[in-house]
């Protein structure tokens, strides 16, 4: 089943935000901290207005009366203090905030212009470690805006009675989702309508709407806001940032529409980064390797300011660190501490990639300290099938962890007889007799899908038989309008191509509450069966009643057609006819609702828990640290798959991102706050070479209670075990257990690693060329 | 001179009489004044290939080319890689087999494949692996891009073949 | 990332090349050949040339000739034209060998071999070509011809001896003998990206020991250089991985790593042992 979404998209009829412009529209460039924390002592915007072509230049006075910007709310109280100006005030914080923004005609001579803005900055003192001890923010407010807390069961007890104790000390690298597209935003006023218009909006256009409305005092209805398509999203891209609020402002007061696109530069040290944090755990384990107890101390780095997701990653690491494991005491504190550096919040699979990390280090740990089978160990403490659904007294992002439906220890067994684990144990001793360093890893993985609270759509049927479903929620290349289509086709008896499927404009439908979280396909594709299925409900009444003289039960919906069961080949009506039926004149006389349309709502508080499992098979190049990936299998139960063939698309391009957070990308900073990586030669992602095929085990083993198609979700799918994964797997294949605490593993780290216990030996003569 | 020259690109057979300032990279050209905006721009330092066109029957990366230094050569885009309504092999593999997600990268990883098997349609696996590794793509992990190329080897192979 | 604006000249014979860039050069003004590297850097406003001379149109600086026992390179002269031998014998097959790690095939479709020579970065392979083989370099400019030789041309990172108004034309490098043996071989994080460090290793064998050996390691130092300690440890020595492990080990010590971190400056010697020992049993796998 192909997507609807490639046809434009294959043959350069793709319209991403760059692509958008609007007659006599402005550029806008944005001016940036050079300094990672110092006081703004003067800005000199003279040349740059002097600069012919030169439309505005403003500083925080010019934006002064518009508040700090909002994140989403959570229970977390006490992070308002800490949020972002639109321009930095009187400090920067890290490099590339925006402390001005200049507007001309051309791209080009934006950035002309911006260079001619003088900021004089007197440094401060710089923090970029979060677990350095906390500086300060302002006066009287240290960078330390909360500490989360969350504990169950008797841990002092646990840890007396234990056999013993691990303890590990682990670091998980900065790194994001730096989307092929980089950000951008097209803000244009139109006087006669009094509505403001912000093009380039994704993920979450409703909420981003009225965040923009109580930012910029205007009713949400006087907002538009309209997705293109968007080159990848992967949590980053979709949140409200300074420039997405500066192009509103400014359309409003030049009177010129007025676009931004952001350069790779810029996307690297201004768009929202993710991950870093340590970890200094803790396990209480009996002499079976069962663990009793776990005690957890974090430190997350949250970059410069609180913006977009406020405390939630750090929140939902705390929540998830137990994983797919049945913990009886838990103890989790975790430091949300400032530094300087670019603000951070979410990235696909927000806290699972990190605390996954955790849980499979101390799995590996558990197994070396007690000579157990790494695989015995995880099966002694995975929750069992028996178990479900198990509660877990912590709740993640508002909603409570009641992991809903699974059976961990029979995937597992699933997992190893797919890589066929025990011939590829063979196989590696054979290969590391012969002096190879090849190793396999596995590592376990929860995760979370399907935030509520509610989602909706629309469905009709006109006239001429076109259906269209209209959504709040947005497309950030997931394939969404596809998997709707094909749910709203399956529920109304239509070919899903014939769907046409409307996302991402606040004013095609009131609400919404977008593309994160693996939501879409539980979220609208559960709201979408149930109005696909209402309306099928009232076209068959219709049919029934007025046009076939049959009852409902006795029709069906093929193809578009209404259809006697009873009677193959008897007379039937089209779903355009039952349309016409119901045109307002003639729906009325009948005293019908006009139109052939149903709404459907979807509320769910709960979230579904699909998890899986990671084998990576590595060898390592003792002499220079290097580390090449021979295989990698990745699974995933999603309970349900509505299209197997996007489920895996996501599940094998989620897995290489982690890869590239495993062994490549990391946002490195001297000790200045100056980023180290600003450009694509610095921030690797990986290539087609650097990674073999994923191989893809997809399974539908437990459909989830919450919804009604048995859905879970599989945006995040792959990625959650990767650092994991890889970090056992080149343990493995160096025979050194415990070495890895570090992400991303990079050949400098390892090669250190192994000179300081002796292990760099001259070995293979790997990737040599001969000529003679 | 560093005022705008009036130059012509000539792009997917058709003339394209534009003004540009000298520094005006062949991409935004492209883009910009010709409207031909399938080009994408991922990094504006030669590194992603988003922006991969052909010209003279090479690959070469846009936002790495001046405008002005292009006059007088065949470029081409994705926007040309139909003929019509119909497809490409590539085009078509990359649908059949999933090979895009968010579609950012796409056109580039079509012009640059398309320019490999055009100039070594028997290029094997490996080869072809290395040689796609040029781009970056950041949604699909490459399998399926790597698949739908080695589909349309054989498509063109076969096509090459009945003519 | 726009480069900032500049004056553009694209002549079309040498001699108006040299003359146009006579004018500009003493105003901020550069010559722009193949661009991989320049544009790049303009893009991210690093270079702010006021004028640029484009070299592309100007006829005959494409050639790629045997003259004299020397394969003459001309200055736009595309990385690809090595994607096969350019000459019989040993130096047109190592030529191919290196071509292939300099970064991807749609940068080598423009990317010239002359520019990568005079843009000089650390980690070039053809820097370290012309460094291990004694390449020599032909600049021209109003003022005159010369010949510089390397060492002599590279002075330090992107800096070589060139004057402004010099335009590199030619760079020349010497045929390789019969039956002279060259390995290559590089360690990057990625494959196409910059090089931790290179190694360029060639020599003969006469009598069953190693003679004439040339070890070169790039990408470590300010610039590309020969090791001697390196190529003492060699000569006389019998083929195999004990000489080359020594000579590896030699080199590993002679360089000193410009990195300012001392764990960077370690870890690079580090992959020096392990590039320089590869490139020396590439050289040696075919006998």
């Amino acid at each position: 089943m192909t997507r609807l979404e490639d046809l434009p998209l294959v043959t350069g009829r793709g319209r991403y935000a760059a692509s958008v412009s609007f007659p006599h529209q402005l550029h806008m460039r944005v001016v940036r901290s050079s300094h990672g924390h110092g006081r703004i002592v003067s800005i000199d915007v003279s040349a740059a207005r002097a600069a012919k072509g030169c439309a505005g230049v403003w500083t925080f006075a010019d934006v002064a009366d518009i508040p700090p910007i909002e994140f989403r709310p959570t229970k977390i109280e006490g992070l308002e203090a800490y949020r972002q100006r639109v321009l930095a005030e009187n400090r920067v914080r890290y490099v590339g905030e925006p402390v001005a923004v200049v507007f001309a005609n051309d791209s080009y001579l934006a950035e002309d212009i911006a260079d001619l803005v003088n900021v004089e900055i007197e440094p401060l003192p710089v923090i970029t470690s979060a677990s350095q001890v906390p500086g300060e923010f302002e006066p009287g407010r240290n960078t330390e805006p909360t500490v989360i807390r969350k504990k169950f069961g008797d841990l002092e007890g646990a840890f007396r009675a234990a056999h013993a104790v691990i303890e590990l000390d682990l670091t998980i690298g900065r790194h994001s989702g730096v989307p092929m597209e980089t950000r951008g935003a097209i803000a244009r006023y139109d006087t006669t309508r009094d509505v403001l218009e912000l093009h380039g909006a994704t993920k979450r256009p409703h909420p981003n709407r009225d965040m923009l409305a109580r930012m910029l005092r205007r009713s949400p209805a006087s907002i538009h806001l309209y997705e293109c398509h968007i080159g990848g999203g992967f949590g980053v891209r979709g949140e409200i940032y300074p420039e997405d609020v500066l192009v509103c402002i400014a359309t409003l007061r030049l009177g010129r529409p007025v676009k931004w696109i952001e350069d790779r530069r810029e996307n690297l040290m201004a768009c929202n980064q993710s991950r870093e944090q340590r970890h200094r755990v803790r396990a209480a384990i009996d002499a079976e390797g069962r663990i009793l107890a776990l005690d957890d101390e974090f430190f997350h780095d949250q970059g410069a300011y609180v913006r977009t997701h406020g405390a939630r990653v750090a929140d939902g690491t705390a929540s998830m660190l137990p994983g797919p494991y049945h913990v009886p005491a838990f103890r989790v504190a975790g430091h949300f501490r400032l530094t300087n550096k670019t603000p951070a919040a979410t990235y696909r699979s927000p806290g699972r990639f990190e605390s996954t990390f955790v849980h499979e280090r101390l799995m590996d740990a558990i197994a070396a300290r007690l000579a157990i089978d790494p695989l015995d160990v995880r099966r002694r403490n995975l929750i069992r099938g028996a178990q479900m659904p198990y509660e877990r007294a912590v709740s993640v992002a508002g909603a409570p962890v009641t992991l809903d439906s699974g059976d961990y220890p029979a995937h597992l067994e699933k997992v190893l007889a797919r890589i066929g684990w025990n011939d590829l144990q063979v196989e590696m001793k054979q290969r590391r007799r012969a002096g190879e360093s090849v190793g396999a890893g596995i590592a376990y993985f929860l995760e979370k899908s399907g935030q509520g609270p509610v989602e909706g759509v629309r469905v009709s049927v006109d006239t001429t038989g076109a259906v269209e479903l209209v959504t709040g929620a947005a497309s950030v290349g997931q394939g969404m309008e596809t998997v709707l289509a094909q749910i709203c086709g399956d529920a109304l008896g239509v070919d899903y191509r014939s769907v046409r499927v409307v996302h991402g404009r606040t004013d095609r439908i009131d609400y919404g509450f977008g593309a994160n979280a693996a939501r879409v396909t539980i979220m609208t594709g559960s709201a979408t069966h149930i109005a696909a299925t209402k309306l099928r409900a009232k076209a068959l009444e219709v049919a029934a009643s007025d046009m076939l003289e049959a009852t409902a039960d006795m029709l069906d919906v093929v193809d578009g057609r209404i259809v006697r069961r009873d009677r193959p080949g008897s007379p039937s009506v089209t779903l355009a006819q039952v349309a016409k039926e119901l045109s307002p004149a003639a729906a009325v006389a009948k005293g019908r609702e006009p139109g052939l349309t149903a709404e459907g709502v979807f509320e769910c508080k709960e979230e579904a828990f699909p998890y899986g499992a990671h084998v990576a098979v590595v060898k390592v190049d003792r002499e220079t640290g290097g580390v090449k990936i021979e295989r990698y299998l990745a699974s995933y139960d999603i309970g349900v798959a509505v299209n197997p063939m996007l489920v895996e698309g996501q599940i094998v391009g989620s897995a290489v991102q982690g890869l590239g957070g495993a062994l490549f990308e990391e946002f490195v900073y001297d000790e200045n706050g100056t980023p180290l990586a600003v450009t694509f030669a610095d921030y690797m992602l990986p290539t087609m070479q650097d990674v073999p095929d994923i191989d893809v085990m997809l399974t539908q083993d437990s459909p989830s209670p919450l919804n009604p198609l048995g859905l879970k979700g599989g945006g995040e799918s792959g990625i959650t075990a990767c650092g994991a994964v890889i970090a056992s797997a080149i343990e493995d294949a160096l025979g050194m257990p415990g070495i890895i605490t570090q992400l991303p593993v990079t050949p400098q780290r390892l090669e250190r690693l192994l000179r300081e216990h002796g292990q760099r030996k001259d070995d293979a003569r790997s990737h040599a060329i001969a000529i003679e | 001179m560093s005022h705008e020259t009036d130059i012509v690109l000539t792009v997917n057979g058709g003339d394209y009489a534009v003004r540009v300032e000298p520094r005006r990279t062949l991409a935004d050209t492209l883009r910009d004044q010709c409207g031909l905006t399938g080009t994408n721009s991922g990094c504006e330092h030669g590194i992603c290939g988003s922006c991969t066109v052909i010209i003279d029957d090479e690959p070469v990366r846009a936002c790495l080319m001046f405008a002005v230094q292009a006059q007088g050569k065949q470029i081409r885009t994705v926007e040309g890689l139909a003929q019509g309504d119909k497809l490409h092999p590539l085009q078509r593999a990359f649908i059949d087999h999933h090979a895009l997600q968010c579609g950012f990268c796409t056109p580039g990883f079509l012009m640059l494949a398309a320019s490999v098997l055009e100039r070594e349609p028997e290029i094997g696996d490996d080869d072809l692996r290395v040689a796609l590794s040029a781009n970056l793509c950041r949604c699909t992990g490459y399998k399926n891009i790597i698949k739908a190329v080695r589909v349309a080897r054989s498509v063109m192979q076969s096509q090459k073949a009945e003519r | 990332m726009k480069p900032s604006p500049f004056s553009y000249y694209a002549p079309k014979t040498l001699d108006d090349a040299i003359a146009a860039l006579a004018a500009v050069a003493p105003h901020d003004g550069r010559v722009i050949a193949g661009g991989q590297s320049l544009v790049a850097a303009m893009a991210l406003r690093l270079a702010q040339p006021a004028h640029l001379v484009d070299i592309n149109a100007v006829a005959g600086l494409d050639s790629l000739e045997i003259r004299d026992g020397e394969l003459c390179i001309g200055a736009c002269v595309r990385h690809t034209a090595f994607e096969h031998p350019v000459v019989d014998g040993p130096l047109g097959a190592f030529l191919t060998t290196v071509v292939h790690h300099i970064a991807h095939r749609p940068i080598r479709t423009r990317g010239t071999f002359c520019g990568s020579i005079v843009n000089a970065d650390p980690a070039s392979e053809w820097c370290l070509v012309a460094a291990t083989l004694g390449a020599k370099m032909v600049a021209r400019s109003t003022r005159g011809t010369r010949t510089i030789a390397e060492p002599g041309f590279v002075e330090g990172i992107m800096t070589t001896v060139l004057a402004p108004d010099e335009l590199l034309i030619e760079v020349r490098l010497p045929l390789l003998s019969a039956g002279t043996r060259c390995g290559f071989n590089e360690f990057s994080r990625r494959a196409g990206d910059f090089a931790i460090a290179m190694s360029v290793a060639t020599y003969r064998i006469e009598g069953g020991v190693i003679v004439e050996p040339r070890v070169g390691v790039g990408a470590v130092e300010s610039r590309a250089r020969r090791i001697p300690e390196a190529e003492a440890a060699l000569r006389g020595q019998v083929p195999a991985d004990e000489a080359f492990a020594i000579a590896a080990d030699a080199a590993a010590h002679a360089v000193t790593p410009i990195e300012e971190k001392p764990e960077l400056a370690e870890y690079k010697r580090e992959v020096v042992r392990a590039v320089v020992k590869r490139a020396l049993a590439a050289a040696e796998t075919i006998r």
